[in-house]
This record gives structure tokens, C-alpha cells and sequence, in this order.
């Protein structure tokens, strides 16, 4: 059994409005093991963000507050340590690279001075030791001709170098865990692939863990261990990257998966889509939270919010639909599944 | 068996200048379409591909002279759009308009939904103001918006949404011709299928041709006919979209497809990583514009340009040694 890195229990974070508190995530729970990966996916506004910036205990200093549940890294409480322990552990074993690489790096500084920050902060390093540190850094993540680069400016560096140079500040003192929010989502295809090629790399060569967010389900399918997919602030499925690609089984993942143009089959075919839009996180309808949009909706939706239920050991999704087979702890295949989509069209039908 | 081409691009460049010191001296130009010819058929989508930088938008905004081109004509049914007068030029608009990428930054928050919609008609037309709110309602339900709701602003709509007040403000004087311009990056999958159905069925309908402009390949082969994919202000493939997804032929148009995600984790393909990044179209390289980043470059790429040539029945590619 690999050893538990990260547990996030019942999470619950939001932000004061006018309105009273709003949720972002509503009792979010999710783990992750050392050296695997783990990828959060959803659309914007369902809470992926706010779920990492808790995790990072950065919430705080974007407005919100974290109202319920505990994050444990390394089996200790991160929610019970103050801001002067966080400073120890992030930037240090738990680091975190953005979406923007423009603006997570300080237009200021030289790129080398701003890798070597963190190891004269974190590893008390001489500042010349840290320089050459910091040069070692910028080949490790494969940018060429380091010497010249760190003596130069972010401004200097295209787009993809600086999510390089922001992924080298994160690794500088060996972090157990990485998170990533969008780390590709501002680049193009071609340098996606390269920043997603040495993310993979660091992981095998260090073992590090990486909890990484995306919208994108390919870079999910390319990157994930295991996958969590988050709607309207919770989470509706999660489970290893075979089970929810093979066997997907929340309405809303199927809905999502089928409504992505492919590579494959005919095209020009009217695509698959998910009616309506995503709830606005401050009026949430009662029941299920996708109900509305959900093609398989039964009276109880409506009324009663189901939890994550067992489709197998390694599999969970917050559907009633679901609820027999997690009680008889049976495994509903994907035959199963298509045998219950073909009754609800000849239904509809 | 060609149908005629409704626009035709001929040679097009257009060069931004890049001016330094106090006078403003230009000390070099930024080649953004450098030598760019193109036919797109009545009724087709064409697709354009590449990544930032290349010049893909700044093509179609060449297109329908929100940009004067430096050189070379673009022809609209024969017409040649640089030329026209103003007055014609502002006929010519109610044939051809845009959709834009952003939104948000596309309406104008102060005005209410049904005079965003009805603006062009306004512009172009007249209309009673019976008759203009007749049309606003008809485009809304068009466009599946509820029309109950053209008394509001766009900040009270959502993202899709506010795509959808785009579409129906460039449907409005009925055109022939559209550029989406990144029309559905910025919507999330769910969204964005709906967006592409709608495309597709207003297509249909009113009889459109589309240049949709953008990086998600997946999108492009759904939506595209044909497909071009631009590098650094150049095209260097043009193809049916079948036949470039099937076998591309240009080391670009190949690592670009290789280096997309794909959402089956139990296939994984090769990718072909490429090198560096695209190189700044101030100062493009030497030869073949790929030549730095390709994984089989030799000596002829580096000193002579590869032209635009057919190769098979509707297949342009600009390679000295293209796949097969």
C-alpha cells in the first residue's frame, strides 16, 4: 500500500458576499498517494481553484475563508498551523506553479535571483551556492544556455520558458508535492506538450506527487493516476484514470466526456451536449446539483443531495442512480451503464 | 468539381512596423501574413489552424479590411476589397462580419441586448422601430435566447449566452460570409458543444461560409470542410479536413496533431515533441520558417523556401520533403 501523502476531509470554503457566505467546494474529500498523480477536473466555477488555494492555505489572501473539514499532508493538520508555519512548508515540501506564468514571476527581479529566493529562504544557502543552484535548476527543467537566462528578466522569455522557470522555483527545494493549476492552459499545443513531457519526467525522477487542475479531459487522461471530477463545488466522481474513462458514471462526467469533438468517428455529426448552463454557486438548486441538466433525473434528485456512493473499491460518483449497486457493494459495469442509458432513450424516444 | 470561390486571397501581406526612438523610426516590421494565398468555396467552413502569433486573426481581420492589407487583393465575389470606395466597402459589410473571441470584451456593457442585436440593422438598413424589434425577437429565438430578455444588459448573461448575442448580431443583415475569430475558446465543453451545434445548424439554414479561426484542433475537424494551418505568417498545408487528420504531411501539421491530449488514456500515441519556441515573426528564420524546430530538417530547408505547392487532388503542402 503506497503511503498517503495528501487527505483532505469534508472541505468547505467559500467567500463572504453581501448575500451571506457563499460555497465554493462543499465538503470536498480526496486523497492522494505519494508519487501518483491526481487531477482535478471541471468546468470554471466549479471550485477546482478555491479547493487547491485551501490546500495551499492561500485562500485566505485571495478574500476567502475556509469554513469546515481538514487538510493532513504528511498525517499533520495544515488547517491548525498558523501563517508563520504555512511560510516553512510552502515553497518548501507543498509548492504550486499558475496558470499565468507572466504574472506569477516579479517583473523586477532576474529569473535566476527569483529561483534562488526561495532555496537562501528555505535552505538557508549562501547567496552564491544558491545561484548556482538556481542556474542547475534552469538546465534541470531544460532551458537552454542557463548562465545567460538567469541574469535575464521575465520579459525576456517567451511564454513557455517562464512556465519552465516558474516550474524550477517550485522544484527548488525538492517538494514532496506539486500542485498545478492550469499549468498549460495559457500555452500553445506544441509548448503544452513540452511543459506536460518534463511534468511527467520530474515526477518519475523525483517521485514527487502532483495534485494537477485542468478543464482539459485529454491532458487528464494523459497525466492522471486518478481522476476527480468537480460540478457546482463538489465532487461527482472520482476514481483511477482507466475506471473514469472506461466506466464513467455521473451523469455529468458521461455528458462531458461525450461532448468533446474527437479524433474519431464521424464528423460533422451534431455533437452530444448538456442542457442548460452551470449553476451560479449562490443559487444552487435543492437536491442533486445537477438535476436540471441531468437526463436521467428521478423524483428524488430533486429532493435529497446524494453522496458519494461505491461503484467499486476504486470508484465513487455522488448519484442515486448508483445506489443499489453500492449497497449490494456490486460492480456495475459498463454494461450496466449502457443497458440503463438505452432504457432512459427508449423512454424518451 | 470545384464550386467557385466566394472570397479569394491573393498573395496577401501584412506587415506591422516596429518604430523605435523619439522619432519614430521604423527599424524593422513585424511580417505577421507574409505572402498568403487562399480560395474559400460558397457554403464550406474552412478551418484555420496554428499557433499564437501566426496570423491567423490578424487574416481574417485583413479579410474584411478591419486592416488594410500591405500588400497583395482579397476578392469577395470578384470584387476587390481593398479598392472599393467607402460607401461600397460599407455595402460589402452587411455580406461579410465576424465573431470575436472574448464574450465580454466583445458587447458593450452599457447597451441593452436587443440594440447590441439590432445595431447592424440600424447601421445598414432602415427600419421602423416595430419592425427592428420584430427582427431582434426572430434572431434571439434564432440563436435559442430567450427573447422575453432583450431588455437587459450583457452582464446578466452568461458566458454562452453572450456568445449566442454575438452570433445573432452577425447574423442580423443576413451575410454570406463570417469570420469566427476563436469564436468558442474561450466556453467550456459543455457550452461549447452547445455553441458548435448552433454554428452548424445556422449554416444550414441561412446558407453560410465560414472561416473559423482556431487552435483547438478537435473543434477545427469537427466543424471544417477544408483545413489550412498557418506558421509564422505562412500557410504550409491546406487540405480536406479528412485527409489532414488522417495522414498530415507537413513535420508542423504532424507535431501539432501529435502534441494534442487526447482523452482515451488506453492509446496513448507518440508524440512528436518539438523543439523551442516559435520563433518572432520580426525576424523569421532563414529558409524553410519551420527549419529550426523540425525533426528532419536537412541543408535545403535551411537556405531555400519551400512554396506552397499541390501535391494530390485539394492538397497544398509547403515541404522540400513532406510525409507521405
Amino acid at each position: 500500500m503506497a503511503e498517503r501523502l495528501l487527505e483532505i476531509r469534508n472541505l468547505t470554503a467559500g467567500f463572504l458576499s453581501e448575500q451571506g457566505i457563499v460555497k465554493a467546494t462543499d465538503r470536498v474529500t480526496l486523497s492522494l498517494d505519494k508519487g501518483q498523480t491526481l487531477c482535478l477536473v471541471g468546468e470554471s466555477g466549479s471550485g477546482k481553484s478555491v479547493t487547491s488555494l485551501a490546500v495551499m492555505r492561500l485562500l485566505e489572501f485571495a478574500g476567502g475563508i475556509i469554513l469546515d473539514g481538514s487538510i493532513r499532508f504528511h498525517g499533520e493538520d495544515l488547517m491548525k498551523k498558523n501563517q508563520d508555519e504555512l511560510t516553512r512548508i510552502r515553497g518548501n515540501k507543498l509548492a504550486m506553479i499558475f496558470q499565468d506564468p507572466m504574472s506569477a514571476l516579479n517583473p523586477v527581479f532576474t529569473i535566476g535571483d527569483q529561483i534562488a529566493e526561495s532555496l537562501q529562504l528555505h535552505q538557508k544557502k549562501k547567496k552564491k551556492e544558491a545561484w548556482s543552484k538556481a542556474v542547475d535548476l534552469l538546465r534541470l527543467v531544460g532551458i537552454p544556455a542557463p548562465e545567460t537566462r538567469a541574469r535575464q528578466y521575465p520579459h525576456e522569455l517567451s511564454g513557455g520558458m517562464c512556465q519552465r522557470v516558474v516550474i524550477a522555483i517550485a522544484l527548488a527545494c525538492n517538494p514532496e508535492l506539486l500542485i498545478a493549476d492550469e499549468p498549460t492552459t495559457a500555452l500553445d499545443v506544441t509548448v503544452q506538450a513540452q511543459i506536460l513531457d518534463l511534468l511527467q519526467r520530474l515526477k518519475q525522477e523525483f517521485g514527487m506527487s502532483i495534485l494537477l487542475i485542468t478543464h482539459d479531459m485529454g491532458v487528464a487522461a494523459e497525466m492522471a493516476d486518478r481522476i476527480a471530477v468537480m460540478y457546482a463545488g463538489i465532487i461527482a466522481e472520482e476514481g483511477t484514470v482507466a475506471e473514469i474513462f472506461d466506466n464513467p458514471s455521473h451523469p455529468y462526467t458521461i455528458g462531458l466526456l461525450k461532448s468533446i469533438p474527437g479524433f474519431e468517428g464521424e464528423r460533422g455529426e451534431e455533437l452530444y451536449t448538456i442542457k442548460g448552463t452551470i449553476p451560479s454557486i449562490n443559487q444552487l438548486p435543492d437536491g442533486c446539483r445537477f438535476h436540471p441538466r441531468c437526463p436521467h433525473v428521478m423524483s428524488r434528485c430533486r429532493e435529497e443531495e446524494p453522496p458519494l456512493l461505491a461503484i467499486n473499491a476504486d470508484h465513487h460518483a455522488a448519484c442515486w442512480l448508483h445506489e443499489e449497486t453500492a449497497a449490494a457493494g456490486q460492480r456495475v459495469g459498463v454494461s450496466a451503464w449502457k443497458a440503463k442509458q438505452s432504457r432512459t432513450e427508449v423512454k424518451r424516444a | 468539381m470545384s464550386a467557385p470561390y466566394l472570397l479569394e486571397i491573393r498573395n496577401v501581406k501584412k506587415y506591422f512596423p516596429i518604430q523605435m526612438g523619439l522619432l519614430g523610426r521604423v527599424v524593422g516590421h513585424v511580417k505577421a501574413i507574409d505572402g498568403l494565398s487562399l480560395g474559400i468555396r460558397k457554403g464550406e467552413t474552412f478551418g484555420l489552424v496554428g499557433e499564437s502569433g501566426c496570423g491567423k486573426s490578424t487574416l481574417g481581420r485583413v479579410i474584411l479590411k478591419l486592416q488594410q492589407a500591405t500588400e497583395g487583393d482579397v476578392l469577395f465575389e470578384e470584387r476587390n476589397v481593398g479598392q472599393l470606395k467607402p460607401n461600397e466597402l460599407r455595402r460589402l459589410r452587411q455580406e461579410m462580419q465576424i465573431i470575436f473571441q472574448d464574450p465580454f470584451g466583445s458587447l458593450n456593457p452599457r447597451f441593452l441586448v436587443k440594440d447590441i442585436i439590432g445595431e447592424p440593422i440600424r447601421v445598414h438598413l432602415r427600419a421602423s422601430a416595430k419592425e427592428l424589434d420584430k427582427r431582434v425577437v426572430e434572431l434571439m429565438e434564432l440563436v435559442g435566447l430567450d427573447a422575453s430578455r432583450r431588455n437587459r444588459y450583457p452582464h446578466e448573461f452568461s458566458g454562452g449566452q453572450r456568445q449566442r448575442i454575438g452570433i445573432a448580431r452577425a447574423i442580423a443583415l443576413n451575410p454570406k460570409f463570417i469570420v469566427a475569430d476563436e469564436a468558442v475558446s474561450a466556453l467550456d465543453v459543455s457550452v461549447q458543444s452547445q455553441v458548435l451545434n448552433l454554428l452548424v445548424k445556422l449554416q444550414k439554414e441561412l446558407g453560410l461560409t465560414y472561416l473559423f479561426i482556431a487552435h483547438g484542433l478537435n473543434v477545427v475537424r469537427h466543424i471544417s470542410d477544408r483545413v489550412g494551418v498557418m506558421y509564422l505568417g505562412k500557410l504550409v498545408e491546406v487540405a480536406d479536413t479528412e485527409a489532414l487528420f488522417a495522414a498530415p504531411m507537413h513535420p508542423y501539421t504532424a507535431a501539432l496533431l501529435s502534441a494534442i491530449p487526447r482523452p482515451t488514456p488506453h492509446n496513448k500515441q507518440e508524440r512528436i515533441i518539438l523543439q523551442g519556441d516559435v520563433p518572432s515573426p520580426a525576424n523569421p528564420p532563414s529558409g524553410c520558417r519551420f527549419h529550426p524546430r523540425c525533426p528532419i530538417a536537412r541543408d535545403k530547408c535551411r537556405q531555400e523556401e519551400p512554396l506552397l505547392l499541390p501535391l494530390s487532388e485539394g492538397r497544398q503542402v509547403a515541404c522540400h520533403y513532406p510525409l507521405v
